[in-house]
């Protein structure tokens, strides 16, 4: 014992140091993006709680028929889902809307609570697979203006150079208040969110996921997805809105290697066969009342347009106005963490049928195909780089 | 962050475990009479108890606190410090082969006060005793012998108390029986008691967890679904080779009747577990450990979340590396200690990818232990956990000091 003590004291004193260092930011999907007030941290906070911990079972209010049993079971750090958590859509073949709603569309939850049967796919209903998508970064893509993603738009490829973006218009849920700048079309509004730009918001978003991913009832959306019937709120008003200022508040991924010569010049030989055309690198937030979001430029590598995408991504199923092949423009940030949050490996595209990055690229048709086949067409050394680029963002 | 208040609580530690005035005991005991050599399954009659004179009631209990500087990939909990529980028990000999113990926990500060052990004995034979009352599961090692003063580490191990629901006892019935023949000892338990509930597989937890059904008071005085727990255990123990036990717990946990309506199938869980200690006679060590496997019928159409396998186990090493007189201990020893656990929660593949299902963690905790007497026990340790997600994604990774006193009194 007399050697203990003097043992003892110094190891102690330096514990924190012996515990496990964080990982490096950039390494990480999840975080709050700098600059936030302590009032605003600690929003983030609770709603990083609710999003992340607060798991829903058959005592709380889960389903009864469900998809998932929290936000976090299907956003792991934050990122992309993964097969497991992928949803199924139905009832929509094109623009006048969805024809199964009284047989439970648009989502088919196939979970159950026990002693209550799931839903099923009605036959020959139309539908597609969503793989969830990627959270951070979602506050300063809600920032953009709509003008400057109406810039983008070219619905008839008016300057011939083979890319025809266009918005997802669609009816605003009430609840959901109008953005500040908000360019209305027809009394419709420009939609952002979602594999097919269907949501307008992240409050929008938030709601719908709680309802029909976990089957909970809130105020904005009080019809439980099992019954069709209006029910109590299972998740308090404020619980939803700490949510979404959480989604808001999510930092942008950070690249890594930026300044690595195959980085650089992979970055290049993205801008040099097109692919920048759609997953525009540059965007600029404006008007927030969160001031960390506001007027900043940004590199998310999409245009939140929605492009036809051939037939090899066609599933037959839709929302809003967009066609089944038209899927809006994955943000390509983060894209190299991906893996870290799907179990080591990739998922890819709107259901996660591309295992890789040459997959994905691979199964790129319509709009998309020019760029895809001058992929293909890349020496060996350049379409290195151009994965080396992707894999940093 | 420094850490120096946990020097100091490590040091008054040390000189509060001096102070103890021995003369205040009148004598210590333990509660089992059968004149046997004692298994793991006889722990609770095994306890240090204080007798006193004309009083056929013997008393005892231990207590159990902790300071940790503990944080998870770089968020640090800081220095925190913790009464874990103090579990007073209380034992009577009735008759000659007539007995009652009682073990009451509280843990948590007192916020959770639970009832562990309340059974009266009637032998009628070595191998033959009736039992009944709230019964201590005679499943793995830990669940029965879990005397925080008997181990060398701060922290029960994580699959007796994330996988299996240690310390897991309910109301019911049974058998038991011990016999000792050469170097040789065995013995069997078998139990009849209320069992688990739905709550296994729905709960905040968001995965098959076994504990979730400790949470129901209700399990002492009505069974959830009116099919008994049937748990039984044997071991075999040889003096110089050591002990081997293997043991089973299994019943319907789901509510299946409602007012005569039948609401589902009868779903169950059964555990089957197997356990061993040894110490080797000549350096001393002693190797200890237990390893369960689960296995819970999830409805098909719930989730995969929610596992319908689980395994997990852990083994202590210890090994004594100083025995002599220390602080005016005459008998005091310092171990090294190590222990190693897993559990994986869920055990299968995802049906959408074929890919393996994770949710696993892992505990390596190297430790150091000093016992001035062998019911006291002053521990440092270092905990390393791995914790996998659902979809076997970099784990996360928690480690840190742990320093704790336990003793029974």
């Amino acid at each position: 014992m007399r050697t203990l003590g003097p043992l003892m004291i110094p190891l102690l004193a330096g514990c924190a140091a012996m515990e496990p260092s964080a990982p490096a930011d950039h390494e990480l999907l999840d975080g709050p993006i700098a600059g936030l007030s302590s009032e605003e941290l600690l929003r983030f906070h609770r709603g990083d709680q609710a999003f992340n911990e607060e798991v829903f079972h058959a005592g709380n209010g889960l389903g009864p028929v469900f998809v998932a049993t929290s936000c976090g079971s299907c956003h792991v750090g934050d990122g992309p889902g993964h097969p497991f958590t992928t949803l199924t859509r139905f009832g929509q073949a094109d623009a006048n809307g969805n024809q199964y709603l009284d047989q439970g569309g648009p989502q088919l939850q196939h979970r159950a609570v026990p002693g209550v049967q799931p839903e099923s796919l009605p036959v020959d209903a139309p539908s597609a697979r969503f793989l969830p998508p990627l959270n951070t970064g979602l506050g300063f893509l809600d920032a953009v203006p709509d003008a400057e993603i109406l810039a983008w738009a070219d619905e008839f490829d008016a300057d011939g150079d083979g890319i025809s973006g266009r918005p997802n218009l669609l009816q605003r849920k009430t609840y959901s208040p109008l953005r500040a700048g908000s360019v209305e079309v027809d009394g419709l509004v420009v939609g952002r969110f979602g594999r097919k730009a269907s949501v307008y918001d992240l409050l929008q978003q938030t709601a719908s996921a709680y309802n029909q991913d976990i089957g909970v009832v809130s105020a904005f959306e009080p019809l439980d997805p099992y019954s069709q019937e209006p029910q109590d709120p299972e998740v308090a008003t404020t619980t939803v809105h700490d949510v979404v200022f959480y989604l808001r508040t999510l930092k942008a991924p950070v690249q890594r290697d930026a300044g690595r010569p195959a980085v650089v010049a992979g970055t290049a030989v993205f801008h040099a066969i097109g692919c920048g055309k759609c997953h525009r690198a540059d965007l600029t937030t404006g008007h927030s009342p969160i001031a960390a979001l506001a007027d900043r430029t940004i590199h998310p590598y999409t245009d939140l347009l929605l492009h036809h995408m051939g037939p090899d991504l066609d599933d037959g199923y839709t929302e809003g106005i967009a066609l089944p092949a038209e899927w809006r423009t994955p943000a390509l940030w983060g894209l190299g963490l991906f893996p870290a949050s799907q179990g080591g490996q990739y998922y890819l595209l709107h259901d996660g049928r591309a295992h890789s990055i040459e997959e994905a690229i691979g199964l790129h048709g319509g709009e998309g195909r020019p760029a895809r086949d001058a992929f293909h067409a890349l020496p060996p050394s350049d379409r290195e780089n151009l994965l080396t680029f992707l894999q940093s963002l | 962050m420094r850490c120096w208040p946990l020097a100091v609580f490590l040091l008054s530690g040390a000189v509060a475990s001096g102070q103890i005035d021995s003369t205040l005991l009148r004598g210590r005991a333990t509660a089992d009479t059968s004149g046997n050599r004692s298994l793991n399954m006889d722990a609770v009659y095994r306890r240090p108890f204080l007798t006193f004179d004309q009083v056929p009631v013997s008393l005892g209990g231990y207590v159990e606190a902790k300071a940790q500087h503990i944080g998870t990939d770089g968020v640090s909990d800081g220095l925190s410090f913790a009464l874990q529980r103090m579990t007073l028990f209380m034992a009577s000999s009735i008759g000659p082969r007539l007995r009652f113990l009682t073990e009451v926990e509280l843990e948590e500060g007192g916020r959770e006060i639970a009832l562990e052990f309340a059974a009266l004995d009637l032998e009628l034979h070595p191998l033959f005793a009736l039992r009944g009352g709230v019964i201590m599961t005679p499943i793995g090692a830990f669940n029965q012998n879990h005397d925080g003063p008997k181990w060398e580490f701060t922290e029960r191990p994580l699959a007796a108390v994330r996988m299996l629901p240690a310390t897991w006892s309910n109301t019911g019935f049974g058998v038991h029986g011990k016999r000792s023949k050469g170097a040789w000892t065995y013995g069997y338990e078998a139990y009849l008691t209320n069992g688990f509930d739905a709550t296994i597989i729905s709960n905040a937890e968001g995965r098959t967890f076994l504990p979730a059904s400790r949470d129901n008071p209700d399990r002492f005085t009505e069974s959830a679904n009116g099919v008994p727990l049937v748990s039984a255990k044997a071991a075999v123990r040889h003096e110089r080779l050591g002990e081997v036990g293997i043991s089973t717990m299994g019943g319907v946990f789901n509510q299946f009747k409602a007012d005569g309506l039948t609401l589902d199938r009868r779903r169950r869980v059964d555990v089957v577990a197997i356990d061993f200690n040894t110490v080797s006679q000549r350096w001393g060590t002693s190797v200890l450990g237990e390893w369960a496997w689960v296995v819970v019928d999830v409805p098909a159409t719930y989730s995969q979340q929610f596992g319908t396998r689980q395994r997990g186990g852990f083994v202590d090493i210890v090994q004594p590396v100083l025995r002599r007189r220390v602080f005016g201990f005459n008998k005091a020893v310092l171990n090294l200690a190590l222990r190693l656990g897993h559990v994986d929660h869920n055990v299968g593949r995802f049906k959408e990818s074929g890919t393996v299902i994770g949710d696993e963690v892992l505990e390596i905790v190297p430790g150091l232990s000093f016992r001035p007497v062998p019911g006291t026990v002053i521990r440092l340790n270092y905990r390393i956990e791995r914790a996998y997600d659902l979809f076997r994604d970099p784990p996360a990774r928690t480690g840190g000091f742990q320093f704790g006193v336990a003793s029974y009194f």
